[in-house]
C-alpha cells in the first residue's frame, strides 16, 4: 500500500502520523525537547535542511525520529515548474525517506526553480490545462521515485495570472484525482490566498476536497497592502496563527474530524514553550472535535 | 492595453526574469483581483528572494556581517545574490563564490582580510555539514615500525579544513563572531592560517604550531609524513615534528593512515 514503509530502524518508533498536533522542528528547540520529553504528536522538517553529509542535522533528526514520528516536507522541487524535474533532487528526496521513514510526505504547489536558478520562494502557477498536465505529470513522477503517495499543499499566492482558465480548487481536485496523490489544507494559505484575491475562505473550504486531505498546516501570516491598498496577507511564518485562521481551523475539524495538523513557525523564532502552546491550542481543538464524534455517534 | 481579447501568457522565463532584475517592468499577464497589473504585489515575491537569500548569506557569514555592518553587508549580499542565485534547491550548498566576490568587489579592495574572513566562514560551514568520520587513533602511529614511520600517510577527515592566510582570520573570527562581548584585539600584522575539524559534533578552530600549516596542508595533499615534514621544516626554522603531529592527530584531522610499502 502506498505510504507504508519498511521495516522500521532500531528501536524507533513508529511512522504512523497520529490525529493530532505537530510543530515545525528548529535546530534551536531540539536540546529542550527531547530534554523536557516534550507531548508532541509529530515533527515537521524541511527536507533541504538535511541534505547535507552529516553533521549535527543528521544527528538531531536522529534522536527526534526515535522518539516521535516525522513528516517530510519538501519545499524546493519545483512541481509546478516548466521544465522537467531535477532528478537528482528527486533522489536525495528519496533517500530522505528511505532513512527517516516519514509519515508523510509533502511538497507544494508552486515553482522554484528556471533554468539552472533556485528562486527560493513558492512561486505562483496559472491554474490552466498546460500547466495541470505538467503538474500532473510531476506527480506522478515523484510518487513513481519516492514510492509513496504524496501530499500537495495548496499555496499563499499574491497575484493571479490572466490566462488562468480554472478556479484553484478545480485545479487541484483535478490534480488530486488523476495522480491519486493526497492533499495538504493549509488553512492559512487559505486564509491569505482569499484576503489576496478577494474570495471567501468560508466558500473555498467547503468546496475543498476534504476526503484527500491527509494533513492541515498553520502558520502566522504578515499584513500589508496593495497596488489600491486593499488588503495583502504575506505568507510569512513569522507569528502566532491569526485568531481568523484558527476559527476556520475549528469548522473544518468540527466538520470533518481530526487530522494531524502541523504549527508552522520558520521566521522570528520563539521560544520553544511558544511554539509548543500553539501546538497545543490546536490539540485542543481536535481534542473537542473528537468528542463531538463520539456523542454523535452515541 | 485594457482592452485584451486574449490573455497574455505569462511564462516562468519572464517571471523569473523579473525576480532579480528591480528594474524590470512586471510580467504581461500578472494580475490583482481586478485584473489590473499589480507591480506591488509581484514586488512581494522579489523581496521573498532577495531577501531571504540576503539572510542566508548573513547566517553563513556572521563575522564578515559584523565587520561590514548590517546595512553594508547587505548591499553587498544583494549584489551577489541578484548576479550569483543558487544553482541547486538544497540552500545549505549555497554561498560558496562569495568570498571571490568580494575579492573582486572594488569598494572592498582596502580590506582584504574580509576575503579570509568569508573563506573561513564557507569552511566551517562545510565541516559542520561534512560526513561524520570518527578520528584516527593515535596509537596507530606508534603501533607501526618506527623505520617506517616516515612513510605512512594520514587519511584527511571529512570535515577537516585548512585555510591559509595572511591576515589574523582567527582573532577576526573570535572578534566579530564568537566572542563580539569580549573585545578581542586584532593585530592586522599577524598571519594566521587556520586548521577547522568537527572530530564529533563541535566545529573546531585552531592556529597550527609555527610550521604546522604547511605541514598539514602536504598531509592533505596526501604526501607522506616525513615529505610533509620536510616541506615544513625548509619553511620555517621553528617547525617541531612532535608537536605539529599531536596537535594534529588531538585535532582529529585525520581518520587513519596508510602505511609505507613493507
Amino acid at each position: 500500500m502506498l505510504g507504508e514503509t519498511s521495516s522500521p530502524k532500531s528501536d524507533r518508533i513508529g511512522s504512523a502520523i497520529p490525529a493530532r498536533a505537530g510543530a515545525g522542528l528548529k535546530p534551536e528547540h531540539v536540546a529542550e525537547i527531547l530534554r523536557t520529553e516534550a507531548d508532541i504528536g509529530f515533527f515537521e522538517v524541511h527536507a533541504e535542511n538535511y541534505m547535507g553529509a552529516g553533521g549535527p542535522p543528521h544527528r538531531q533528526l536522529e534522536a527526534i525520529r526515535d522518539r516521535y514520528p516525522v513528516s517530510l516536507h519538501g519545499v524546493g522541487l519545483s512541481i509546478g515548474g516548466e521544465q522537467p524535474l531535477d532528478k537528482e533532487h528527486l533522489q536525495r528526496l528519496a533517500a530522505l525517506n528511505r532513512r527517516y521513514e516519514p509519515g508523510l510526505f509533502s511538497e507544494h504547489l508552486a515553482w522554484s526553480t528556471h533554468d539552472t536558478s533556485y528562486y527560493n520562494d513558492l512561486l505562483p502557477v496559472p491554474y490552466d490545462r498546460t500547466t495541470l498536465e505538467r503538474v500532473c505529470d510531476h506527480i506522478d513522477e515523484v510518487q513513481e521515485t519516492v514510492g509513496r503517495r504524496m501530499l500537495l499543499e495548496n499555496p499563499s499566492t499574491y497575484v493571479a495570472f490572466e490566462q488562468s482558465t480554472m478556479s484553484e480548487i478545480e485545479f487541484i481536485k483535478e490534480i488530486a484525482r488523476r495522480t491519486g496523490c493526497g492533499l495538504l489544507l493549509d488553512i492559512n494559505n487559505v486564509y491569505v490566498s482569499c484576503t489576496n484575491h478577494q474570495h471567501s475562505p468560508e466558500d473555498y473550504l467547503a468546496a475543498f476536497p476534504m476526503t484527500d486531505v491527509g494533513e492541515i498546516h498553520l502558520g502566522g501570516h504578515a499584513p500589508d497592502t496593495d497596488d489600491a491598498g486593499r488588503p495583502l496577507l504575506i505568507d510569512a511564518h513569522d507569528r502566532a496563527v491569526d485568531d481568523a485562521v484558527w476559527r476556520l481551523y475549528e469548522s473544518v475539524v468540527s466538520n470533518h474530524g481530526a487530522l494531524p495538523t502541523l504549527v508552522e513557525w520558520d521566521n522570528d523564532i520563539p521560544a520553544w514553550q511558544v511554539l509548543r502552546a500553539e501546538a497545543e491550542a490546536a490539540d485542543l481543538i481536535l481534542s473537542r472535535a473528537e468528542e463531538t464524534v463520539l456523542w454523535r455517534v452515541v | 492595453m485594457s482592452m485584451t481579447v486574449f490573455p497574455s501568457k505569462t511564462g516562468a522565463k519572464d517571471f523569473a526574469g523579473a525576480l532579480l532584475d528591480s528594474a524590470a517592468a512586471t510580467p504581461d499577464g500578472i494580475v490583482g483581483p481586478d485584473g489590473k497589473a499589480a507591480p506591488k504585489r509581484f514586488n512581494v515575491y522579489r523581496n521573498n528572494v532577495v531577501v531571504s537569500l540576503c539572510e542566508a548569506l548573513g547566517q553563513i557569514y556572521p563575522a564578515v556581517k559584523t565587520l561590514l555592518g548590517d546595512e553594508y553587508f547587505n548591499a553587498v549580499a544583494r549584489a551577489f545574490v541578484t548576479r550569483h542565485p543558487p544553482q541547486s534547491p538544497v540552500l545549505i550548498w549555497y554561498g560558496g563564490a562569495f568570498a571571490a566576490f568580494i575579492e573582486e568587489f572594488p569598494p572592498l579592495e582596502a580590506y582584504p582580510y574580509l576575503v579570509d574572513v568569508a573563506r573561513a566562514e564557507w569552511s566551517w560551514l562545510q565541516a559542520y555539514h561534512a560526513a561524520d568520520a570518527a578520528p584516527m587513533d593515535p596509537a596507530l602511529l606508534g603501533a607501526l615500525d618506527p623505520e617506517k614511520v616516515g612513510e605512512a600517510r594520514l587519511e584527511k577527515h571529512p570535515a577537516a579544513l585548512l585555510v591559509r592566510s595572511d591576515w589574523p582570520v582567527l582573532d577576526l573570527l573570535r572578534a566579530n563572531r564568537f566572542f563580539p562581548e569580549d573585545a578581542v584585539a586584532v593585530d592586522l600584522s599577524l598571519s594566521q592560517s587556520v586548521l577547522i575539524t568537527r572530530p564529533d559534533l563541535d566545529v573546531e578552530i585552531r592556529l597550527p604550531y609555527p610550521g604546522g600549516a604547511v605541514f598539514i596542508e602536504a598531509l592533505f595533499e596526501g604526501f607522506a609524513l616525513a615529505e610533509a615534514a620536510g616541506k615544513a621544516q625548509s619553511q620555517c626554522a621553528e617547525f617541531s615534528l612532535s608537536d605539529c603531529l599531536s596537535d594534529c592527530l588531538s585535532s582529529g584531522a585525520f581518520t587513519g593512515l596508510t602505511a609505507g610499502r613493507e
